[in-house]
């Protein structure tokens, strides 16, 4: 493993995209940032741009209308970059898998890396994945 | 050389930031070598320009702005460590220490974005605000001084009569000087052109991989240049040819930069009309009326 890989293993900067969630998730991403949690321990932070992210976090299942923008803001990451589909809605399409605003799941859309289940996942579950993100990356 | 050790001393200066502000919060923070590890990611990230970008600007800006503060920070080194100075360096100084910003409102531009160009017009507009009582507060300590520019004269005279600091006017022009600086940093109650949580990263927002890392190289420059001037204007300077004068002059530093934290994590972000009005109007009457009573010898 050289020295960029060991690097970006420490510092892992966060764009949060939301293709249609109920908040719910997204509240639960926050609270990896609490004193509780406290993420930035890690060098994890939350950006603002895609541009400046090493990892892509999707919520919620892709709507129709999403599609075309989750595409694009896949293509403005920086490469190297990780996605991730955090809840049940980004990974399956959970209790909307049948609804007629359906776009996803995400990884009908975008390549993903690592899936974090659950309604919303907990901040425990989501740093387990962090855990799974960093192993991907060797 | 020079860039080197201060990359390395602006650095641990922001992880210094970044700490504090943990520990204020509750939280445990980032490691000592997180702010390494994060220019080290971005030199092997992917760098992006974008399509509607100038590509000569967009890929200058940076590296201008870097260089700038860079020479700053020599002209400092050089009248601390040899007293080498010539007639004006503190207006030098000055202008070098604008040189950031112009880099940042180029850069951001030059990337065709339009969050970009809503942070560069606010960054031009605090430009125009700080400039102004920053200049104020480099007069006062000209005129304490006996009327010269010159920083080494400057520093000359506080090692003979004591910082200028402790007469009335020199606290009027450290405080209007931490405040401009705090402007010219970026920190938070006039961290308006950059923006997360609005504009998405302002200025910086089209920036990817090795040219971002050079912006934060920049701003971390900044920060320790920023405050050294600061020091020699106001606290007498940093004696670097014995271990004891090396020590003063760290404590001085650290003391400015906790300053600059503590009032970055208890002031809420100001709008650009309440920045440009605290500027232009409490911190430069206030800096003429230091100028005045420098001038009378308070």
């Amino acid at each position: 493993m050289n020295l960029k890989t060991k690097a970006l293993k420490k510092s892992l900067w966060v764009y949060h995209m939301s293709g249609g969630s109920c908040n719910n998730c997204d509240i639960e991403i926050l609270d990896c940032l609490t004193p509780k949690f406290d993420i930035e321990r890690f060098g994890i932070v939350l950006v603002g741009s895609p541009r400046h992210a090493d990892v892509l976090l999707c919520t919620g299942i892709v709507n129709k209308k999403c599609v075309e923008r989750v595409k694009e803001v896949y293509k403005q990451t920086a490469k190297p970059c990780v996605v991730v589909a955090i809840g049940a809605c980004a990974c399956s399409g959970g209790i909307f898998r049948e609804g007629y605003q359906m776009g996803g799941p995400l990884d009908k859309i975008i390549p993903v890396d690592v899936y974090i289940p659950g309604c919303p996942p907990k901040p425990e579950a989501m740093i387990a994945g962090i855990v799974k993100v960093l192993e991907k990356l060797k | 050389m020079v860039l080197l050790v201060f990359s390395i001393a602006g650095m641990l200066a922001m992880w210094l930031d970044r700490k504090i502000t943990a520990r204020l919060q509750f939280r445990v923070g980032p490691p000592w070598y997180q702010n390494f590890a994060d220019l080290v990611k971005l030199t092997g990230k992917e760098t992006l320009i974008p399509e509607k970008a100038n590509i000569f600007m967009f890929v200058t800006a940076p590296v201008l702005g870097v260089i700038a503060t860079t020479v700053a920070g020599t002209v400092i080194l050089l009248v601390f460590k040899k007293q080498v100075s010539f007639p004006a360096d503190a207006i030098l100084i000055l202008y070098l220490l604008t040189i950031p910003s112009l880099a940042i409102i180029l850069g951001g531009s030059a990337s065709g974005n339009v969050l970009a160009a809503v942070g560069t017009s606010r960054e031009m507009k605090l430009l125009l605000g700080y400039e102004l009582p920053f200049a104020c507060s480099l007069v006062i300590s000209a005129v304490k001084s006996g009327a010269t520019t010159s920083l080494s004269n400057i520093i000359q005279f506080q090692q003979q009569n004591g910082a200028i600091l402790g007469s009335f006017s020199g606290v009027i022009g450290f405080v209007i000087g931490v405040i401009a600086l705090q402007g010219k940093l970026g920190f938070v109650p006039f961290d308006l052109a950059e923006a997360e949580g609005e504009i998405a990263g302002g200025s910086l927002i089209e920036y990817s991989g090795l040219l971002l890392g050079l912006f934060k190289l920049t701003k971390a420059i900044l920060l320790v240049t920023g405050p050294l001037f600061l020091i020699s204007l106001y606290m007498g300077g940093i004696n670097l040819s014995s271990a004891s004068g090396i020590i003063a002059g760290i404590l001085k530093y650290v003391l400015i930069l906790v300053l600059f934290i503590l009032i970055k994590n208890t002031n809420p972000r100001l709008r650009i009309d309440q920045a440009l009005r605290l500027f232009w109007g409490w911190l430069t009457l206030s800096g003429i009326a230091g100028i005045l009573l420098a001038i009378a010898g308070w």
